[in-house]
């Protein structure tokens, strides 16, 4: 008999779907990850810089907690590219990819600008802040909506439909800057540097503090959007199944067009808050990827608002990490970048050892 | 137990070479200072823009010339025109430096924003406009007379129009060449117009045609232009824009190409022929001597050729004309002893008339409106009343858009 069963060749690993993993476990594997990507890390660090990895963390930390201004900026960086993965997620959690929060922040932030460029100082500051914020969510809201009608009454794919609008945002800001700023040189400058009409006010000797406020109180206001309301129910239905939603009396199209008027509305948020309270000018380079780096946000969550706060805020962490070993080893940032990658794809990696499990052949059956 | 071993023995042998690394690092920083100074330097891109390369390098020298640590100059590289710029300006200040300097035009808001805001700190901003509206006492603007350093290298590209005429390669009515201009803002304008100047001092019936890549590092965009440019009879190619786009398109199809910021040899062997530069180090080094010795570093700096603020890089004797050297050599002189005026108002016309007049855009308040006469002693004064270029006159006779 035991003859025989050699025959049966069992493969040396096969993989099951785990569905039950404790919580603990789970950060267990999660913190693991994070160790070997530091050791991995650590070699590369060695073979091509021949730096000493653990100063380089050191310093890496220090990017985001070496002092209270940097403290700050950690927070301020975090609260915009939360903000923005706030916007895209109810949109995720129905399944609507959209790939165009970058565009939705930018019209918002055009708007803003537009608004101090031409009312410059003849209006009262809080007067011109709360149409800069009306604009700029009505922009976001536009941009946001356009491809979800197209959606819900047409079937148009949305990824690409979003995509696009995020070309068309940057075409309409170079073409402003261009009508704005007739020098040619493409650089708005500061908008009123001198007046600071149209500025979010400094709070708590705080700059930035008004953003963290606003962007905290939003985070609440999403979390239990998604999980106590009707309308969050409904986005998870249409999430799952849209047939069910459709079996269970579910207006489909209603909670899609809604659903992007929410996630526009943030973004065109966001490009308020970036302009009115952080760079009060605008470019291109106004919304600079976030609006791309909040899906990885919001995904790394698992769309959970809460969750987000961290997953935003390493990633910031990890940006401004590279930052200071740039300046502090002089070394190109491109270095620091692969070192990011190396983390992020262990973390990415790791939730693949969570959702499933690794059956190694076992050896009892060659011992009998 | 096995797996367990050899995971702690990989653990081990990693910070077994981490070990080996922290030793080299310290042997490293072993070149000593005594001078009490710390420099800060904000760059827009890092060192693959030819342009924020061309700072980078600079301030390396004058750190080495000063005898600075490294830990005495900080460079933060990959800074948007943005908030960050403020913030960075603000992070070196609390690092304890003395003096910052930026490198590209649209930090300037910024850094006067943080000029004010830490008046014991010196802010040096290259290639802005604000310094002498501002009235701050420590914030300062800096560039250098380029427009020389652009008509010596259009020059060598007129000597090598010539030498296709003559050896049959072209006619004389097709020395067309091609400009890959990032903006079209004064800086550039004026740049490729004294380029243009020196190669139809050379070759007179040389032409231009221009394009913008709406951009000031866009490889992509820069190469593509470049080869529109090629592909609609231009036989030389220069560029005013921070990427090797441009280079490397001329490498592939063979054209002679003109840069500008680093020499592009090693990237174009055959085809690069020389490139014009600012040598920043001339700057660096007198506002860092004027921070240590307690002394005003100038409100609009403007470096010139005879400092050594612009220079030209090494001549690819393999790609130029028979000559090229001795020829740069005797204009440089005539540029120095005033024989040659580079926006010399004989030697152009605009519209198909001499300039005697115009009203340029100088004095920067924000409006974009031109307020001073920029025609002097029979040419165009260009930076002499604010260093950074104003010649925006698009475009004299010979040179037009593609």
């Amino acid at each position: 008999m035991a003859v025989n069963e050699k025959h049966i060749k069992e493969p040396l690993f096969h993989i099951t779907k785990r569905t039950d993993i404790p919580k603990l476990t789970a950060w267990g594997i999660r913190l693991i990850a994070v160790l070997a990507a530091l050791i991995v890390s650590a070699l590369v660090i060695v073979t091509i810089t021949s730096y000493n990895p653990i100063e380089v963390y050191i310093k890496m930390f220090e990017g985001s907690f070496g002092s209270e201004r940097k403290f700050f900026i950690l927070l301020q960086n975090t609260a915009m590219l939360l903000c923005v993965s706030l916007a895209v997620t109810p949109a995720f959690k129905m399944k609507f990819w959209n790939l165009g929060a970058e565009g939705q922040v930018l019209v918002g932030g055009l708007s803003s600008a537009a608004c101090m460029f031409y009312a410059k100082d003849s209006l009262p500051s809080w007067l011109l802040i709360i149409i800069m914020l009306v604009t700029s969510i009505l922009s976001g809201v536009i941009w946001g909506v356009l491809p979800a009608v197209f959606k819900a009454i047409w079937r148009t794919n949305e990824s690409l439909f979003t995509l696009m609008m995020n070309y068309v945002a940057m075409q309409l800001v170079s073409f402003f800057i261009m009508v704005w700023v007739p020098n040619g040189s493409s650089v708005m400058g500061v908008l009123n540097q001198r007046s600071e009409c149209g500025w979010l006010p400094t709070i708590f000797g705080q700059k930035y503090a008004l953003n963290i406020i606003i962007v905290a109180v939003l985070t609440v206001v999403m979390f239990v959007y998604l999980h106590f309301s009707k309308q969050g129910y409904e986005i998870s239905v249409v999430g799952e199944s849209e047939n069910t939603a459709r079996y269970v009396g579910i207006n489909v199209k209603k909670v899609i067009i809604r659903t992007m008027v929410i996630s526009g509305a943030i973004c065109g948020l966001t490009g308020f808050l970036l302009v009115s309270g952080t760079n009060h000018t605008v470019s291109k380079e106004l919304a600079g990827g976030m609006g791309f780096t909040a899906i990885m946000v919001s995904w790394l969550a698992k769309f959970e608002p809460s969750m987000m706060i961290f997953t935003s805020m390493f990633i910031v962490f990890l940006q401004k990490g590279a930052g200071e070993i740039a300046t502090a080893f002089r070394l190109n940032e491109s270095v620091s970048d692969i070192l990011t990658g190396i983390i992020i794809f262990f973390i990415i990696g790791s939730e693949f050892f969570i959702n499933y499990k690794i059956n190694m052949r076992s050896k009892h059956k060659e011992a009998e | 137990m096995k797996k367990i071993l050899c995971a702690i023995l990989a653990v081990v042998l990693v910070f077994a070479l981490a070990a080996c690394g922290s030793a080299n690092t310290t042997s490293d920083k072993a070149n000593t200072a005594d001078v009490d100074v710390k420099v800060g330097l904000i760059c827009l891109h890092d060192e693959n823009s030819t342009y924020d390369n061309n700072f980078i390098q600079a301030l390396k020298e004058v750190q080495k010339d000063l005898g600075l640590k490294d830990d005495q100059v900080l460079i933060k590289t990959n800074v948007d025109e943005s908030d960050a710029c403020y913030n960075a300006a603000a992070e070196l200040v609390d690092a304890g430096c003395d003096i910052i300097f930026a490198d590209s035009f649209g930090h300037e808001s910024f850094m006067i924003q943080a000029a004010k805001e830490f008046p014991e700190v010196q802010f040096c901003h290259a290639t802005g406009t604000k310094s002498q509206t501002e009235g701050l006492k420590n914030y300062h603007n800096a560039f250098a007379a380029i427009y020389e350093g652009r008509f010596l290298a259009g020059v060598a590209a007129g000597m090598k129009l010539n030498e296709m005429i003559e050896t049959g390669k072209i006619t004389a009515d097709k020395a067309v060449i091609g400009y890959v201009g990032a903006f079209d803002y004064a800086e550039v304008v004026s740049g490729m117009t004294s380029f243009f100047l020196g190669a139809r001092y050379i070759c007179p019936s040389a032409t231009m045609k221009v394009t913008y890549t709406n951009s000031w590092f866009d490889i992509a965009k820069e190469k593509e232009s470049a080869l529109n440019l090629i592909n609609s009879g231009c036989v030389l190619i220069s560029q005013h824009a921070d990427s090797e786009g441009a280079p490397k398109a001329c490498e592939e199809k063979g054209v002679p190409n003109v840069a500008y910021n680093i020499s592009t040899i090693p990237m174009g062997p055959n085809t690069a022929l020389i490139s014009s530069k600012i040598d920043w180090s001339v700057y660096f080094k007198l506002a860092i001597n004027a921070v240590i010795e307690g002394k005003e570093i100038p409100t609009d700096y403007c470096g010139t050729m005879k400092e050594g603020a612009v220079k030209l890089t090494e001549l690819n004797e393999k790609a130029a004309a028979a000559g090229t050297q001795a020829k740069i050599d005797e204009i440089k002189a005539k540029l120095e002893n005033g024989e040659i005026k580079v926006f010399d108002t004989k030697t152009f016309t605009v519209g198909g008339k001499e300039l005697t007049s115009y009203t340029a855009d100088v004095v920067d308040e924000g409006d974009f409106k031109p307020e001073t006469e920029a025609i002097e002693n029979g040419q165009f004064a260009e930076s002499s009343k604010r260093s950074a270029p104003y010649f925006d006159i698009k475009y004299i006779d010979g040179i037009s858009a593609l």
